[in-house]
């Protein structure tokens, strides 16, 4: 029973997030008629919160030092898609050498405002604030307070989709069928070699049943996956994008001695310091990383734009916050997933989509966003009490 | 009215799966100093809590009964309106704010919200007379010592017109000369002013001092109650009722298998970080050979913590010159990294706020010094991790659930030894533990004894660093004696006694002064 209220716990906020889906999926048209989860809408949230799960990612690991937060992140994606119409179009740099200046760019700024965090020991909210306020500056010099168009380039890889090697070119999209496929393939293969090591070490893998339960259905939402952006355009390169940086980050954090020395430092900066861990060069680099993010982030929202423009990025910041704490972040730190963060950047993203749909106001969407984001973290600090007194 | 101020009837407290109170029946006479002794997780502190309200009426089976009344309260608030006061060994002080100011914290002397300042100044400066604290009303509290912050706590407690003081162990952070003046303030205030009180102590022989009446508790029952003059009360005796065994000796035996230097320290000299003009460490020079125990002792403030940490990879203070030699080799460390890469280890003496990270798991806790010992290329073997931790858990007998247990949620005994392990699996050649059984029962200080006998018997330089003289004396094989940033004496096992070394430590602070004027 206990182990049952564990893990319902750990799996609290999909929970939350399946039933928000629910929700609205009835709420815009019917279980099964509903808007929400149609191919083309699923295909299109995607790319609307691309931008921000993008952030949260590497904002999970600034809340991870100790509750810090990144209020500059809107601002480095203005500069960064400004600076792509710098290079690209005023300066008629070849593209692809413009995206990775952007990237630079990006990871420039983080690294400013890292070392002001992490060696002058600026509160990092202070410190993000006047990045906020500088990058933001920095984007209205560039474009002078217009809006540039941008290469398609740009626009492929914020919302083109991969050739369709194998398929006919009318509905389904064959090639995506076949990448799902192969990866729920790789998916089930990967899960039962590492049950077999685990059990080589005589350790405690769990039941047989749960782990073929929740095998087979992690492979079916694979495929279905697949499935539903073949029946709209076909797998899009952004999905791609992210699915590698949550692989990426998810290892980082679970298995490298980087990510383990972000979650110490966040559990306690004291006993991290005295374990040998160079505390500020990790602070550093958490925030170097968050910018390097940002300026992706900024590439990505300029293509699917097809612009550069002065409001770029506004108020993105406070999604990816939110995102994170909604996905179990702990606001003293130490506590969060990527996972968690994306989980938490689709629960927005849902309010948004579904509520556009629905045609609500977007006063009345800020206000029921606001109110999501209080009643997730209320309920994570409600059960992590009770967790507690039991 | 009976002679009991307090009685506490058939008390029984259960948590999911503990009963931490077993009917408890615990009567105090109106007017004394009673004590309640037990080793950790004994239930003195839920007693305690269910006492103060702390657990409301109801969460408990029994009764409590105060100056003949059936208590129920909700709150702590309604035990304090009786004239019940609780001091936590967390002192629940705000360091930014004055002493007046914390004295009438969530109590202030004020009409329809408005603060009267005239009076609260007034009357606290009379409250801070009445317990012998040399402040003015106006010092901060981040200013003052703790044995000062925990005068003014009672200081506080008094405003509340308290009956009964309940104190959980008050002397704990403090030196012998605050934990005496505090002792005998205690005394004071219940002969003088009738104010009854328990005191919940590890340290016996201030409890054999100063209490009356003493309570053993023993796995959340009460074992026996001793009164003075009725019943033989010495440390063995009571040591006896709270371990349920006579422990013949507090100090494992080790027939030490000392070799050659190990480790050496010459000329070491450290000013203080936030002061580059003020000297922390004045010029010392020590030794530690292979398989020795070799004990620091000296006052609060003597500058051992500061000393071991500068040692430590400069983990503390500025301008730092001195050489270190370790097998014969000078060791030039700038980092911690690079102090534990050359065997060195530090248990630091706080093993809350800077040991451990608590709300990791035992597994993560253990090892985070040396996560290069479980990973390839800067990627976690889970499963050699495992393996290590379990291993660890083991060698040093944690009690946990499993190693993934949160630190927080362990008793203090295990999370030192969590600590311990730690470094124990850096594999040191040097350990410095800096009061390595602060705040842990007797039968947990044995393992920790017998794990730093270990320790010397596999050849390692052990630096113990106590505010304890028993201890210190108990364990170690050599001692330096540390008093104002200095080494002002060296003794060996045969000729220390707690005598010599504050003798040592008097006579130093004397030649200091007279040398300095």
């Amino acid at each position: 029973m206990d182990k049952f209220k564990e893990k319902l716990r750990q799996y609290g906020m999909l929970i939350a997030l399946v039933v928000i889906m629910i929700i609205f999926q009835i709420l815009t048209g019917g279980l099964f008629k509903g808007i929400l989860l149609r191919p083309i809408n699923v295909s299109r949230l995607i790319q609307q919160q691309g931008y921000i799960l993008i952030l949260s990612i590497g904002m999970v690991f600034c809340i991870l030092t100790g509750g810090n937060i990144d209020l500059s992140v809107g601002s480095i994606v203005a500069m960064v898609s400004a600076s792509s119409a710098l290079f690209s179009v005023f300066l008629g740099i070849p593209v692809v050498i413009s995206i990775f200046l952007g990237l630079g760019l990006g990871l420039l700024a983080g690294m400013w405002q890292g070392f002001f965090i992490a060696y002058v020991k600026i509160p990092a909210f202070i410190c993000t604030l006047a990045g906020m306020l500088i990058f933001r500056g920095i984007n209205n010099i560039i474009l002078n307070g217009k809006t540039i168009m941008l290469p398609q380039l740009y626009v492929t890889i914020a919302s083109g989709v991969i050739p369709d090697i194998f398929g006919s070119g009318d509905g389904l999209h064959v090639t995506t069928v076949i990448i799902g496929l192969i990866c729920a393939a790789i998916y089930v293969a990967r899960a039962i070699s590492t049950r077999n090591r685990k059990k080589r070490y005589d350790f405690d893998v769990g039941s047989n049943g749960f782990f073929i339960v929740k095998t087979i259905l992690l492979a079916g939402i694979i495929i279905l996956f697949a499935l539903w952006l073949a029946l709209a355009n076909g797998l899009q390169y952004v999905v791609i994008l992210l699915i590698a940086l949550i692989l990426f980050y998810t290892f980082i954090t679970n298995k490298t001695v980087a990510g383990r020395h972000v979650y110490a430092l966040g559990g306690n900066p004291k006993a991290a310091a005295l374990s040998g861990i160079d505390t500020k060069k990790v602070m550093f680099w958490v925030y170097a990383n968050m910018g390097l993010l940002a300026g992706l982030a900024g590439i990505i929202f300029a293509g699917r734009l097809n612009s550069a423009a002065p409001t770029a990025g506004k108020d993105f910041e406070l999604d990816a916050i939110a995102a994170c704490f909604i996905g179990g972040a702990s606001a003293s730190g130490g506590v969060g997933t990527i996972i968690g963060a994306i989980i938490g950047g689709f629960v927005m993203g849902i309010l948004n989509n579904g509520m556009s749909i629905m045609g609500i106001s977007t006063f009345w969407q800020s206000i029921v966003k606001g109110l999501v984001l209080l009643g997730a973290v209320a309920f994570d600090v409600f059960t992590k009490s009770k967790a507690k007194a039991a | 009215m009976s002679e009991y101020i307090l009685e506490m009837k058939n008390i029984t407290k259960t948590f999911p799966g503990v009963k931490a109170l077993d009917n408890v029946n615990l009567k105090v006479k109106e007017g004394q100093i009673h004590a309640l002794v037990g080793e950790n997780g004994a239930g003195k502190s839920t007693l305690m809590n269910v006492l103060s309200g702390v657990y409301p009426y109801g969460t408990y089976q029994g009764d409590i009964y105060f100056n003949g009344k059936k208590c129920v309260f909700r709150n702590i608030r309604e035990s304090e309106r009786v004239g019940i006061a609780i001091i936590h060994q967390e002192l629940a002080l705000n360091p930014y704010m004055t002493i007046a100011e914390n004295i009438y914290l969530g109590n202030e002397r004020a009409k329809n919200g408005i603060i009267n300042w005239d009076l609260t100044n007034h009357q606290a400066a009379k409250l801070i007379q009445r317990v012998g604290l040399r402040e003015k009303h106006t010092a901060l509290i981040k200013d003052i010592g703790v044995g000062k912050q925990q005068l003014v706590e009672i200081a506080k407690a008094l405003s509340k017109q308290v009956k009964l003081l309940i104190l959980d162990e008050p002397t704990a952070a403090l030196n012998d000369e605050d934990s005496n003046n505090l002792l005998n303030l205690l005394v004071e205030l219940n002969q003088k002013q009738g104010i009854t009180c328990i005191i919940i102590s590890h340290k016996i022989h201030e409890v054999t001092k100063i209490a009356e009446e003493i309570t053993v508790l023993r796995d959340g029952a009460l074992i026996e109650t001793l009164v003075k003059g009725r019943d033989e009360i010495t440390e063995n005796r009571i040591i006896k009722g709270m371990v349920g065994r006579e422990l013949v000796n507090r100090f494992p035996a080790r027939t030490p298998k000392i070799g050659d230097i190990g480790f050496e320290v010459k000329n070491w000299v450290v000013y203080n970080p936030l002061d580059e003009e003020k000297i922390v460490i004045k010029n010392v020079s020590m030794n530690v050979r292979k398989g020795e125990v070799v004990g620091i002792a000296g006052l609060m403030g003597a500058g051992r913590t500061e000393l071991c940490m500068s040692l430590f990879g400069r983990a503390y203070g500025k301008k730092i010159s001195g050489k270190l030699i370790k097998d014969g080799r000078e060791l030039r460390l700038k980092t911690i990294r690079e102090a534990i890469e050359n065997g060195l280890a530090y248990v630091t003496e706080d093993r809350k706020t800077a040991g451990l990270i608590l709300i990791d798991d035992i597994r993560r806790n253990i090892t985070l010094s040396r996560l290069d010992k479980i990973s390839n290329n800067n990627v976690i073997d889970d499963n050699v991790e495992i393996r290590a931790a379990e291993e660890q858990s083991k060698l040093l007998t944690i009690k946990s659930s499993g190693i993934y247990q949160k630190a927080g949620t362990l008793s203090g005994g295990n999370q030192q030894k969590v600590v311990l392990s730690k470094w124990i699996f850096s594999e040191p050649d040097v350990l410095f533990l800096d009061e390595p059984t602060r705040g842990i029962d007797v039968g947990a200080k044995y393992e920790i004894y017998t794990i730093i006998n270990q320790l010397a018997e596999q050849g390692k330089c052990v630096v113990v660093v106590s505010s304890e003289l028993p201890e210190i004396l108990g364990i170690c094989d050599r001692i330096y004696i540390m008093n104002e940033g200095r080494i002002v004496g060296e003794m060996d096992k045969e000729t220390a006694n707690q005598e010599s070394i504050m003798k040592c430590i008097l006579k130093s602070s004397q030649n200091g002064s007279e040398s300095a004027s």
